[in-house]
């Protein structure tokens, strides 16, 4: 299936950030009209309408309606670790009656650009701030707790797991305010103490100072 | 100063991780006795070890003296009193506290004073093997990953009566061996278990709470990490009911709810899907379908 994709833009998206080539391929009239920044206006004769999304639910944008809202507007977002560059991972958010034809309009203009599409229901997180997150936190909790050095945890996930670096690495290079936001989003809704921001991370926002 | 160790005793040696063991000590230039209750299991164990050094022969990794020199090294017994010779002995048996305390009391009284025991647990504390014998001074962990021959990664860790000296000793064993130790407190699962167990229950209860496919959870992890495998396909390898002992080990001992046995686990082995070794966990290993759980 081929889609075009027309972009419309307000402010730097997180995404697809400046020079972007993604954002040079949309033409006004597509297919599939991409919002970045930009307020959600209806448009039912679009395969899909794609909102990007911060840490917010597609909700907000839509409103919702007791389980059954759904439409083709989508939401998305690709992920990033904090202020590294964007990973080659969108992320797609549906609601409980989105039309299959709206995710595969999605998936098409995504797929056709070189990403690879993951799709999900709208909740918390998504699916990697999701899994991510608590991880993180035990980390640095073990971390302040003496568990291990940060060296030596980093070394056990890459020499043990596999992984292309290690936890603590991670959230220094992409930023432990990030973190913060990202588990003060998920703690607002699940309210549990594996989402609850980490010592560290909030230290980090509050010298940020915003 | 040399290291002190020349001879290594390995307990559990005819199972996968003893196994490999052996082969990381004997493999370091260390005389290697391989210990376990069924010869038949060290037999197999030996078959394997040959195969893999063979293998190694056949791509150029080592020349043909340099496995028998190897082999030659090796020998196996079902006499626990044959390990009196050893100066270091590591023990990969069963995972459960009272088989571990009762094989570290009654090789108190088989080895010699100076020998050092090391603990294989991913999951136990060493302190509380430890005092299944008299030297709980002489008693370390060191957990090898899976599997021990290609993994480089030992955790190491003191127990609390631990004399730091002999944690040293024992570190640079590692070290001669060719491995690469990380220093980790004497807590429930150390490093790795304590990051990966949870994770894998956070994955699982996604997939429960209709978040995302297993296919999708895994394309993120994958895509977005740099992951080699999703935390799914990781469970269904590792198997299914694995996980639930691994949540029982957990989950008493540090109360974490991350660390409970999530309940479509529990369902998914009450089903008897196990993962690849019964043919369907998250995936289904039988056809192209995908089991969503």
């Amino acid at each position: 299936m081929n889609m075009t994709y027309e972009i419309r833009q307000s402010g730097e998206s997180r995404s697809f950030p400046t020079g972007d080539a993604f954002l040079d391929g949309g033409e006004a009239g597509a297919d599939v009209v991409i919002l970045l920044g930009k307020e959600l206006q209806a448009d039912p004769s679009r395969a899909a309408i794609l909102v990007e999304l911060g840490h917010e639910s597609l909700g907000v944008h839509t409103g919702e309606d007791a389980g059954r809202e759904g439409s083709n507007v989508l939401g998305f977002a690709r992920f990033r670790n904090g202020d590294d560059a964007p990973s080659n991972l969108i992320e797609l958010v549906r609601q409980p009656a989105t039309p299959d034809s709206t995710i595969d309009a999605a998936r098409a203009v995504f797929e056709g650009a070189g990403f690879e599409v993951a799709v999900c229901t709208d909740q918390a997180g998504r699916i990697l701030d999701r899994l991510i997150r608590p991880k993180y936190n035990a980390a640095l909790r073990f971390l302040d707790e003496g568990l291990a050095t940060a060296e030596d945890m980093d070394l056990t996930c890459r020499l043990g797991l596999g992984y292309a670096d290690g936890p603590i690495e991670r959230l220094e290079r992409g930023g432990l305010a990030h973190h913060y936001d990202a588990t003060k989003a998920l703690f607002d809704v699940n309210g549990t103490a594996a989402y609850a921001p980490a010592r560290r991370a909030l230290v980090a926002k509050q010298r940020q100072g915003d | 100063m040399s290291n002190p160790i020349k001879t290594v005793g390995v307990c559990g040696a005819g199972g996968t991780m003893g196994a490999g063991i052996a082969i990381v000590a004997a493999r370091a230039g260390f005389r290697t006795i391989s210990f376990d209750m069924s010869m038949d299991a060290l037999d197999r164990a030996a078959g394997q070890t040959e195969g893999f050094f063979g293998k190694s022969v056949e791509r150029g990794k080592m020349g043909a003296e340099d496995r028998d020199a190897i082999l030659g090294r090796m020998s196996r017994t079902t006499d626990m009193a044959d390990l009196a010779e050893c100066d270091l002995v590591i023990e990969a048996v069963f995972e459960d506290l009272k088989i571990k305390q009762d094989l570290l009391g009654k090789l108190d009284t088989i080895c010699p004073e100076h020998t050092i025991f090391a603990s294989n647990t991913s999951t136990l504390s060493i302190t509380e093997i430890a005092s299944g014998c008299s030297r709980q001074d002489r008693v370390v962990g060191m957990h090898f990953c899976l599997p021990a021959q290609l993994m480089k990664l030992i955790e190491m860790s003191p127990g609390v009566n631990t004399d730091p000296a002999i944690f040293q000793t024992a570190w640079d064993w590692t070290l001669a061996a060719g491995q690469q130790p990380v220093e980790t407190q004497d807590k429930p699962g150390f490093i790795l278990n304590a990051l990966l167990v949870p994770f894998n229950n956070d994955a699982i209860r996604a997939v429960e709470a209709g978040v995302a496919s297993p296919a999708d959870i895994d394309k993120a992890i994958k895509t977005g990490l740099n992951y080699k495998m999703g935390p799914l396909e990781l469970l269904d390898l590792i198997g299914l009911d694995t996980q639930i002992l691994l949540c029982e080990a957990f989950y008493p001992v540090t109360l974490d709810p991350r660390a409970a046995t999530p309940p479509l686990l529990k369902r998914m082995v009450a089903a008897g899907h196990l993962g690849r070794k019964s043919g369907r966990g998250f995936y289904d290993y039988q056809g192209s379908g995908m089991f969503g759980g």
